[in-house]
């Protein structure tokens, strides 16, 4: 049995997606802790840009349950309106952004809307909230999801926020979307990425404990893979520790499925 | 004015409201558990993400259509009334006029500028411009038509008789939903005298001339945060979550915390806030 969860290893690799100086539109949940970590080791100087209308440097000093939290504000570099820092993600000045997603394919379309038909759907999801936009807007995007067969699919029904469309080349210049579009797709059991360029997702590494049969047989679809699969580096020792720091009860880590 | 007053005055039956305009801080939960008391029917809500408020509108049988980006519970997850209502029609079916973030801010200032759309560049290659008709793709750019709110409801922490109110930490739409409003309903944290507030014009949230009720509610955002007074009370956000997960579950919630509680001072006696205050 290793000594971290699922979550705890999520955290630690979407926060080596943060390069320093990024701005980064930080997400719910899991990339509000990945921020924390990456600021507190390879990126001291990136910068947290909130859709609520926050941005600020040093991560919260308190436990956030969402990014609107009072410790959020407190110490922010702005507290503004939604649309301003939105204005700076339209401008392409958002290097990274960070959706969570209930389903995904392989060309990294994201559905959080709708499951079956819309007009009458088996399932209504909450929404995009900022998701479309940071899907369509920021430099590059990563999303981080629970890895079941259910979740990752070939089609999604829906594109609430667009990857790389139907996966034909340029698609996204072709239909006028500003951003770069998905990097990574970070699971429970694996990392899946994308070509230079864009294209279909393909699987760079899997988790310590895990093998690449079982992430293909929890893919909805043949997954590709990069030709030499890794394993992905265990949280280090001070990454587990910045993630204790943020989320001390484990809300985020330790008891969510 | 009481909460009663103001909600039973200025919200009719069929209007469009937007509500929680802040995102995830100072939404108006006593006012919204006030249209629910007063059987308030067909209402269109509007707003960006919303945190449980939304949820338990449509839960209660107030709501004919949702324009909103996001209607679920942050912290916890999915929100199981509007599920159940765009699922299964429980407890009535409703209209959805999906949104982004981005696109219900501009979907509003087109609106407080009289413009009868703004053009931009997200919701470029999503299906939402499938279901939502207020947004049209022409050629490389998407025009948001102006959603205009028959009134806006905001809390704040600070506001006067009068209406000017000053409101900190992130705002969300609130500015732009304001001004886009017929009208706008204040409650507050404390009721202020007007000169302090007017010593920083800067800050006043609103034109007088919009607001058309104060009220004094503190404690009027709970479980939100209220920057400076209460921290969010996440506990109370996943209890809500696991009692409404049933029909019959959240029936029991709501007659609880909203239908057998007279007014907000009944509700808020039932909670330690003295646990949720800031202090600084």
């Amino acid at each position: 049995m290793s000594d971290f969860t699922p979550q705890e290893l999520m955290v630690a690799v979407a926060s080596r997606e943060i390069r320093d100086g990024d701005l980064v539109f930080v997400g719910m949940r899991l990339p509000i802790l990945a921020y924390a970590v990456a600021r507190n080791s390879h990126a001291p100087t990136a910068r947290g840009l909130f859709e609520v209308g926050l941005m600020r440097d040093q991560p919260a000093s308190g436990f956030l349950g969402t990014m609107g939290d009072p410790p959020n504000v407190a110490g922010a570099l702005w507290a503004t309106r939604m649309s301003n820092a939105m204005a700076l993600m339209a401008q392409g000045e958002v290097d990274l952004g960070f959706i969570g997603g209930a389903e995904v394919d392989r060309f990294g379309n994201l559905n959080t809307s709708y499951v079956g038909d819309p007009k009458k759907p088996e399932v209504k999801l909450p929404g995009s909230g900022g998701g479309a936009d940071i899907a369509i807007l920021s430099r590059r995007w990563v999303t981080l999801m629970t890895h079941e067969r259910r979740r990752l699919v070939e089609k999604v029904s829906f594109i609430t926020s667009p990857g790389y469309g139907d996966g034909t080349p340029s698609w996204r210049k072709r239909n006028g979307l500003p951003g770069g579009g998905p990097v990574a797709i970070i699971t429970t059991l694996a990392v899946l990425r994308f070509p230079d360029g864009g294209g279909e997702a393909y699987l760079d590494s899997v988790h310590p404990g895990h093998t690449v049969d079982e992430v293909r047989a929890n893919t909805g679809w043949d997954l590709r893979l990069a030709e030499h699969v890794s394993e992905t580096s265990a949280p280090s020792n001070a990454e587990l520790a910045a993630i204790k720091r943020f989320d001390p009860d484990g809300f985020w880590t330790r008891t969510q499925s | 004015m009481s909460m009663a007053n103001a909600i039973e005055r200025f919200v009719p039956d069929g209007a469009t409201v937007a509500l929680g305009t802040a995102l995830e801080p100072l939404i108006p939960f006593a006012a919204g558990h006030e249209l629910i008391r007063q059987s308030r029917r067909d209402l269109e809500l509007v707003g960006p993400i919303s945190d449980a408020l939304f949820d338990q509108l449509i839960g209660a049988g107030c709501v004919r259509q949702v324009t909103a980006a996001w209607v679920g519970n942050v912290s916890e997850g999915l929100g199981h009334c509007y599920r159940r209502a765009a699922e299964e029609g429980v407890p009535r079916s409703i209209a959805i006029h999906d949104h982004t973030n981005f696109s219900i801010a501009l979907a509003l200032w087109a609106a407080a500028w009289n413009a009868p759309y703004i053009p931009t560049r997200t919701l470029l290659g999503s299906d939402i411009l499938n279901t939502n008709p207020h947004l049209e793709r022409d050629g490389d750019v998407v025009r948001v038509h102006a959603v205009r709110p028959d009134v806006a409801i905001v809390h704040v922490q600070r506001c006067d008789e009068h209406g000017h109110a000053h409101a900190w930490g992130p705002l969300g739409i609130t500015e732009e939903a304001g001004l886009a409003a017929g009208r706008v309903i204040i409650s507050c944290e404390e009721l202020a005298e007007s000169a302090p507030l007017l010593k920083h014009p800067n800050r006043i949230l609103f034109p007088e001339t919009k607001v058309v009720a104060v009220v004094h509610a503190p404690g009027g955002a709970h479980p939100s945060p209220v920057q400076g007074y209460f921290n969010r009370d996440h506990a109370f956000f996943r209890d809500y979550a696991a009692a409404s997960r049933t029909r019959e579950g959240f029936e029991a919630w709501l007659k609880r915390w909203v239908l057998d509680v007279p007014d907000r001072s009944a509700y808020l006696a039932r909670i330690d806030t003295e646990a949720l205050r800031i202090r600084e």
